[in-house]
């Protein structure tokens, strides 16, 4: 009788051990590198720096990325088009491509050597610049306005079909759209969304190392990587890892206090493919909106693809044992990831903010002061080289948590809130409960969640750099390894297996999410 | 008048193919089973669905291309009618201006349309503070400052109790006779209704199987029409 009055209850349980490994992964490493930090007092000037840069471009970044995803995230809810699903798949590319290949991307793009400062040079324009600040800006926007986007979308999508044919019926226009339903939804996902993505860019490494760099344009991350490997200054990498921390718990701590309930409660799940009652003016925006993002986002692509294509069928053996080390890696961190996830949505759903606190760790604490702390602990007992994919796999998973969580545990409450009761009422198991009520909801945000998780993990280039010296490489460090030994056809063609590793596995979950 | 003339929709293997037409002041009732097209000729009507072929005529004009806001007509959705976030009071004025930039006067029409509906003094309050009868109130009251010669409801009553379903019923009757509205609803049922309605359509497979006035109907109703009454 007792499963059956709390059908969620176990699953709660679990869900705080899950809170509790994700403390220990994170904290435990954290306490190590604390340790071994000897005070803010060793930072130099350059370090102070750094620390002023990050905040300036994790806030220009995330602010930038949230304002372009309005009018996107807005077209794409509101139009039924043919290529709509593929362009939504295709819009998540950036995001979850590997972050070196992206920016390899962008260079084609609008580097100095790039289509558009060929252009201008052909009209006698002087060639683009984008080393410093404004490439930074222009990589993150590029990696994070496809996330703004899905979860504004997700925002949007959730608003029940009645409110929209109603608001046709009184002839809403743009601005009465905008007071009744854009500006609530946004102040109930933009705070998220924007915190999310100034987390992202504040832990950002591999952007700030090649368009970034320099006294005028270093980041934390970047700083504790040169202070680690090139310095081999423990205490210094120490303590610029707990100031990253700072910066990032903050925020995330911030989130968790703006976190507003849902809106529009629940509807009667009745599937508009289009909105109703739409001005004609309004597609013009809309398809002008679509159409600069498409061309932005998917050009860095097309350019990767045209570089790598040829070189794809000559690669050497030991690349795709790389790609099947980092296959493997990635599925058995997606599945950990939205386990985990799941698990702690059900904890966080009687105590929301210490839910999104501890996940917040997972990406708050950087893959790179993991690894840090992780390589103090074990250096006296195990050889990081034995450890380096278990640990890989975990500390990836981790770091996906967040994104996870960020679609999951609103589905999860608002499914509890509308189906829990219902599912009580009918007496259903604990087991029965999740079957039939919880999880055919849940489809669309366990398979995004599992898609995402996995191809961060597969283009992943943080921990594992730091553990592995061998033989044992995934993708990303092989392509790093073949990029340092300027074997650059090798590493294009090794570009493109990682490319179609990542959106293959997030294309697999999440249609497979979508099907249910 | 409402003419709906020669109207053809085709959904998968669903085909709709109605004509029909009610005068105005008379209130008609949609009935049918599941799948009969009662809320495809409803879409119709109130613009949410185009139809393949044929014209949509209200008060002499085609409406047949109009957008939903531009028909003169006002339309109570079965669930959803209120924006959660809205006080009672801004859910009505919408009624008037959908951006809320209403004047004294405007607000003064706001809570007369809520009197009206029994609700006077309700303004300040939120829509999940009202019983399931005092927010389909609300939402007539809105329909009221609207002020247009059409009222379309889609199973409006069907979430009410018996006892409301008879008041609301009432409530709606007064209204409409009051104001010289043309009604048209969907019921999936007609008890409670009695004083309400004064025409009835009984659809089927998406084409109308019985059309006429109530009164004549109940008197001397064709078979199809037996398990409905």
């Amino acid at each position: 009788m007792g499963r059956r009055a709390q059908p969620l209850r176990p699953a709660a349980r679990a869900g705080y051990a899950a809170l509790g490994l994700v403390a220990l992964v994170t904290l435990g490493p954290l306490f190590a590198v604390a340790l071994n930090a000897k005070g803010i007092g060793g930072l130099t000037a350059g370090d102070w720096a750094a620390i002023r840069f990050t905040l300036l471009q994790a806030t220009l970044s995330a602010g930038l990325s949230v304002a372009l995803a309005i009018p996107l995230a807005r077209a794409l809810a509101r139009r039924d088009f043919a290529l709509r699903g593929a362009l939504l798949t295709l819009m998540g590319a950036p995001f979850i491509l590997p972050v070196i290949v992206a920016v390899m991307g962008l260079l084609a793009i609008f580097g100095r050597a790039g289509v558009i400062s060929d252009g201008a040079a052909f009209l006698g324009l002087p060639r683009l610049e984008i080393f410093g600040l404004e490439g930074v800006l222009l990589a993150h926007v590029f990696l994070n306005l496809p996330l703004a986007v899905r979860l504004l979308l997700g925002g949007w999508q959730r608003v029940p079909a009645e409110r929209l044919r109603l608001a046709a019926a009184l002839g809403f226009d743009a601005r009465a759209m905008w007071l009744h339903f854009e500006r609530p939804l946004l102040r109930e996902i933009a705070p998220g969304a924007f915190a999310a993505i100034f987390l992202i860019c504040t832990t950002s490494f591999a952007v700030a190392l090649i368009l970034g760099g320099g006294p005028r344009a270093t980041t934390v991350e970047l700083a504790i990587y040169q202070a680690f490997r090139f310095d081999f200054d423990l205490a210094r990498a120490a303590a610029l890892g707990l100031v990253q921390v700072v910066i990032c718990l903050a925020a995330g701590l911030f989130v968790a206090r703006l976190a507003l309930p849902p809106v529009w409660g629940t509807g009667l799940d009745r599937a508009l493919p289009a909105w109703p009652g739409l001005r004609p003016v309004s597609r013009v925006v809309d398809v002008l909106a679509i159409g600069l993002a498409a061309a932005f986002l998917l050009a860095p692509l097309a350019a990767l693809i045209a570089r790598g294509a040829a070189d794809v069928l000559t690669l050497p053996a030991v690349v795709w044992e790389a790609a099947l080390r980092s296959l493997v890696l990635a599925v058995i961190s997606a599945l950990l990831a939205v386990l985990l996830a799941l698990l702690i949505s059900v904890a966080s759903l009687q105590r929301q903010a210490v839910g999104e606190a501890v996940s917040f760790l997972g990406i708050a604490v950087s893959p790179l002061v993991i690894g840090t702390g992780l390589f103090l602990i074990l250096r006296p007992y195990v050889g990081p080289e034995a450890l380096a994919l278990p640990v890989t796999g975990l500390v990836n998973a981790i770091v996906s948590l967040p994104f996870v969580l960020r679609g999951l545990r609103p589905a999860l409450a608002e499914a509890a809130a509308s189906q829990g009761r219902l599912a009580r009422a009918l007496g259903l198991s604990a087991w029965a409960t999740w079957r039939i009520a919880l999880l055919p909801r849940l489809a669309r945000p366990l398979g995004f969640g599992a898609g995402l998780a996995a191809a961060l993990s597969a283009g992943d280039l943080g921990v594992i750099a730091l553990f592995s010296l061998g033989d044992n490489a995934t993708l990303p460090l092989q392509m790093y390894r073949l990029m340092g030994s300027y074997r650059t056809d090798d590493a294009a063609g090794a570009a493109l297996v990682l490319i179609a590793l990542s959106l293959g596995l997030f294309w697999l979950f999440d249609r497979a999410g979508r099907r249910r | 008048m409402i003419e709906l003339d020669g109207i053809e929709r085709r959904q998968g293997d669903f085909q709709l193919s109605v004509s029909l037409s009610l005068a105005a002041g008379r209130r008609l009732a949609l009935i049918g089973p599941s799948g009969a097209g009662k809320s495809t000729l409803l879409g119709v009507l109130t613009g949410f669905v185009q139809p393949d072929a044929g014209r949509v005529m209200i008060g002499g004009a085609d409406v047949t291309q109009a957008e939903v806001a531009d028909r003169p007509v006002s339309i109570l959705f079965q669930d959803g009618n209120l924006f959660p976030h809205l006080s009672v009071a801004q859910n009505v004025g919408l009624g008037q201006r959908p951006d809320l930039r209403l004047n004294a006067a405007d607000w003064a029409a706001v809570e007369e349309s809520l009197a009206q509906v029994g609700l006077a003094g309700f303004g300040p309050r939120r829509p999940a503070d009202l019983s399931g009868g005092q927010a389909a109130r609300v939402a007539l009251a809105r329909v009221l400052l609207q002020g247009k010669p059409v009222l379309v409801m889609d199973e409006p009553f069907a979430a009410l109790d018996p006892g409301l379903r008879v008041e609301m019923a009432g409530l709606v009757e007064a209204l409409c006779t009051d104001r010289a509205i043309t009604l048209i609803l969907v019921a999936h049922e007609l008890r409670g209704l009695d004083g309400l309605v004064t025409d009835l359509c009984l659809l089927a497979e998406g084409r109308v199987a019985a059309f006429g006035a109530a009164d004549t109907l109940r008197t001397d109703p064709p078979p199809a029409l037996l398990p409905w009454l």
